[in-house]
């Protein structure tokens, strides 16, 4: 039999899904077993169950200073951040983007100067962010939405250039106007790639935060972990990594189920 | 005054001429079948009536009013494929032939009640209310193509135009659909243009039969004309048009 035709049976499919995990959990674990064996005080790959220690404590306990859980304040700091960008980013991609993929005279103005937009580095423009909005967080909000932004709107104008013309002609025959047409054919059919084209900014996006949060910051998960690794507190920073990714993925499952619950004509592709 | 008057039209598309020297005028409540080979600028005329192209010369006037800029309520059209909205329900799609109209698009309150009352018999009729609440992905190429011809009748539009409408459904679903089309037609005697490949369709379903073709040919250029309405047979009948012939002289027999 071909391999393009061997198919794995539900537990088989779980089973092999769960086994990277595993795996890279095993690697590390005997990784840290043997660093720790030849030095018990060695902490570039603390144990699991130290992490795990350390976790509990990052949550529970309050800071000795400040008398907060540091953990969830970093936490909300940063997913305001992340939140806030990424929301202003999909409102005003998704406006340009249906006035460049509707209007032919705004395409025209505004299609290539986005296009060249997209291409600035938007790390190169953190120091201007700094120095226009401050270190607070203005321009870290700023630094996302810069980041994100150009993308999203050429994807969405993209993708209402390819809403099929017919479409677009019928609607014109039902005696739609051009704002009836952007809100009722358009935009229902866009909305689905909205969150598409959000779900693959989310991985820029943090980027952006944790790069901003690193340089300038007194709160954040990117600036507990640059801080905390002054001290080598590798079971700190692999918490937060931890965390971190754990968040993303759980953002990227909510849009996605956001999308197939919202818009279940678009099932296909999605 | 014919109700649909094309005068003198030509279309090029760059140097490429796709059409020239169309004249022809349609009474109210005609069918007419558009029929010819590919690349002889059939959707390129039904482009045309639509006003979805503006032609190069000529003009195409109906009931008289100034030729149109843009497709608007008086033309309706159904397409090959992507005729319907796939993000709105089948109902919401016949309730979109009236209310797109409106400044948001949509009806509010007892007019929206109305409107879905209203589609749900054009549903009925169509044979389609069993799958009201369900999208167009999942209906079969005739529900959605039936679909497509109620919503662009719920507009109520003075003439309508079909660009190869069975072009891509199975010869069984293609009979029942002349049949729920030739139903329609008698209820409604809307004008009709129907652009098809099919010529038994064509004759079967029309009161005349426009045949478009290249009556001149350069065979080192053969993009070097345009195409032109080359026949327009009289369809009805069955394509038999001496029964009529032999009442009229009857007629004038007996007037003499």
């Amino acid at each position: 039999m071909r391999l393009i035709n061997i198919k794995p049976g539900r537990p088989l499919a779980v089973f092999l899904a769960l086994l990277p995990f595993a795996a890279v959990f095993i690697a590390y674990a005997i990784g840290s077993e043997i660093r720790l064996a030849a030095n018990p005080s060695d902490k570039l790959l603390p144990a699991p169950s130290t992490i795990g220690e350390t976790a509990w404590r990052l949550m529970t306990e309050p800071d000795r200073r400040s008398g907060r859980v540091l953990f969830w304040h970093d936490t909300w700091a940063s997913l305001k951040r992340l939140g806030l960008g990424i929301g202003i980013s999909a409102l005003i991609g998704l406006v340009v983007g249906l006035l460049i993929g509707l209007l032919p005279v705004v395409r025209s103005f505004m299609a290539q100067f986005v296009a060249v937009l997209s291409m600035i580095p938007p790390l190169a423009l953190l120091p201007i962010l700094f120095i226009i909005f401050g270190l607070g967080e203005l321009s870290k909000v700023v630094l996302i939405v810069v980041g994100t932004l150009p993308f999203i709107i050429r994807d969405l104008s993209q993708r209402v250039l390819e809403v099929p013309q017919e479409l677009l002609v019928k609607a014109q025959t039902l005696g739609a106007s051009t704002w009836v047409i952007a809100i009722r054919v358009a935009l229902p059919q866009v909305m689905p790639r909205l969150i598409q084209a959000v779900r693959l900014s989310l991985g820029p996006a943090w980027l952006f935060l944790i790069a901003a949060e690193a340089i300038a910051s007194d709160l954040g998960l990117g600036y507990r972990i640059f801080l905390v690794r002054r001290f080598l507190a590798m079971d700190v920073i692999l918490t937060y990594v931890i965390w971190i990714t754990i968040l993303a993925f759980l953002m990227d499952w909510l849009l996605r189920w956001t999308s197939r619950r919202f818009f279940p004509w678009a099932e296909d592709g999605l | 005054m014919s109700f649909v008057a094309v005068t003198d039209v030509f279309q090029s598309y760059g140097q490429r001429p796709i059409i020239e020297r169309i004249n022809v005028a349609v009474d109210e409540g005609e069918f007419i079948s558009i029929v010819g080979a590919s690349g002889c600028g059939k959707s390129t005329f039904l482009r045309l009536l639509l006003a979805q192209e503006r032609p190069l010369r000529g003009e195409i006037r109906i009931d008289g009013a100034p030729p149109a800029q843009e497709p608007g309520l008086e033309r309706g059209i159904v397409f090959q494929r992507y005729s319907v909205f796939p993000h709105m329900t089948v109902r919401e799609n016949v309730v979109a032939g009236e209310c797109f109209r409106k400044p948001w698009g949509r009806f509010f309150g007892a007019e929206r009640k109305a409107a879905r009352a209203r589609a749900d018999e054009t549903l009925d009729r169509c044979g389609l209310d069993h799958v009201a609440e369900q999208y167009p992905a999942t209906l079969s190429g005739g529900m959605q193509q039936r679909l497509a011809i109620g919503q662009a009748l719920a507009a109520k539009p003075r003439i309508l135009l079909l660009d190869e409408p069975f072009g891509a459904l199975d010869p069984g679903t293609r009979l029942s659909m002349h049949e729920f089309l030739q139903d329609l037609r008698t209820e409604t005697g809307m004008t009709v243009f129907m652009v098809t490949h099919d010529l038994e369709e064509a004759f079967k379903l029309g009161d005349r039969v426009l045949v478009f073709d290249k009556p001149r040919w350069d065979p080192h250029d053969p993009n070097a004309y345009g195409a032109t309405i080359t026949y327009d047979f009289d369809a009805r009948d069955g394509g038999i048009p001496f029964q009529r012939l032999r009442e009229t002289g009857m007629t004038i027999a007996e007037g003499l």
